[in-house]
């Protein structure tokens, strides 16, 4: 299972301690904001706007160094663009990693 | 330049945000979580460059492109990488990020903002400095000469065969000299403190040794111009 990483948000804030305490209570704040919504969507079956907000969660996978995980979201926010759920479960496990992650920094 | 930031995602706009900060060719006058906000700001300010999200709730980056006129230089910024190809068909647009940006394509785009800006701003090469009466002079820019007030300039940099004048609203580059500027510049309200700066007098806020600071800028003051600059201050 891929493991998320904080290294581009280390080299992005570089000595800046500030603006690393910044990033990661947006991250704190933000990441449960857009999850909720996704569930939401999804609850709803509601695919067109959670693949909206699938979209909007890969910056922050991306952030997270969840590389291979990226392209899973990728190939999911396509599937429920033309209303399909495969990869659905896959996605729910993206997420866990990301909040397990973010819980701990 | 003087920017602009168009993201719904917090986390978009605070990494932007933060790379602006630290460029020194780059002001942040606004950031925005939705595009029509900032078309209200745009109705009311001049801005050089704005770094767009295209994926926005309601009212997308190329919706927003084209809703304005006359739309300065754009940065598109998404996690999508499928629009590069739409993305170019619009002039304005300059370059393409794929989030998550880095340091090296962040800087890498502001490189090409600033060249288009300067192609834009030197039509033909031509002398941009075009004339000058009491208050105001004008420069060539796009085939128009614009008139910038002279209470309204803060500083003067020399950029090499360019000079990059900042006024108060929007910033200019022009293919000029700083003399060639220095000369047409009033010499109660400007003075020359370094090679590369000619700064207004009446826009400073403080001086320490070697610096002056002006709005949000630190301009070196060389150390054979600091007895003019006193001379002019009305010191206590």
């Amino acid at each position: 299972m891929e493991q998320a990483n904080s290294e581009y948000i280390d080299q992005l804030s570089g000595d800046n301690v500030e603006f690393r305490k910044k990033i990661i209570e947006i991250l704190k704040r933000e990441l449960p904001e857009e999850v909720g919504t996704y569930f939401d969507q999804i609850q709803n079956k509601n695919y067109l706007l959670a693949a909206e907000s699938v979209h909007k969660l890969k910056h922050k996978i991306s952030i997270l160094g969840l590389n291979k995980s990226y392209y899973i979201a990728e190939q999911f926010e396509d599937n429920l663009k033309v209303n399909s759920t495969e990869l659905l479960s896959d996605f729910d496990v993206i997420i866990k990693i990301m909040q397990d992650f973010v819980g701990k920094l | 330049m003087n920017c602009i930031i168009i993201d719904d995602e917090e986390m978009a706009r605070a990494i932007i945000a933060q790379m602006v900060t630290d460029h020194k060719d780059l002001t942040l006058a606004q950031e925005f979580s939705n595009a029509m906000q900032a078309i209200k700001y745009l109705n009311q300010h001049e801005v050089d460059l704005i770094f767009l999200d295209i994926h926005m709730p309601d009212f997308t980056g190329f919706d927003f492109i084209q809703t304005i006129k006359n739309p300065p230089k754009v940065i598109l910024v998404t996690s999508d990488k499928n629009f590069a190809i739409e993305a170019f068909e619009y002039e304005c647009i300059v370059d393409y990020l794929v989030k998550p940006i880095t340091a090296e394509r962040f800087e890498k785009a502001v490189q090409k903002a600033t060249s288009a800006q300067i192609s834009s701003s030197s039509p033909k090469g031509t002398n941009t400095i075009a004339e000058d009466n009491a208050n105001e002079f004008y420069v060539n820019i796009d085939r128009r000469l614009i008139k910038i007030e002279f209470n309204t300039v803060t500083i003067v940099e020399a950029k090499g065969d360019y000079i990059h004048i900042k006024t108060e609203a929007k910033n200019y580059i022009v293919h000029s000299t700083l003399k060639k500027i220095e000369d047409k510049l009033p010499k109660d309200l400007f003075l020359k403190v370094h090679r590369s700066f000619i700064i207004n007098t009446k826009k400073i806020i403080d001086i320490e040794d070697n610096s002056v600071l002006i709005a949000k800028d630190v301009i070196p003051v060389s150390r054979s111009n600091r007895p003019e600059l006193m001379k002019r201050l009305n010191l206590l």
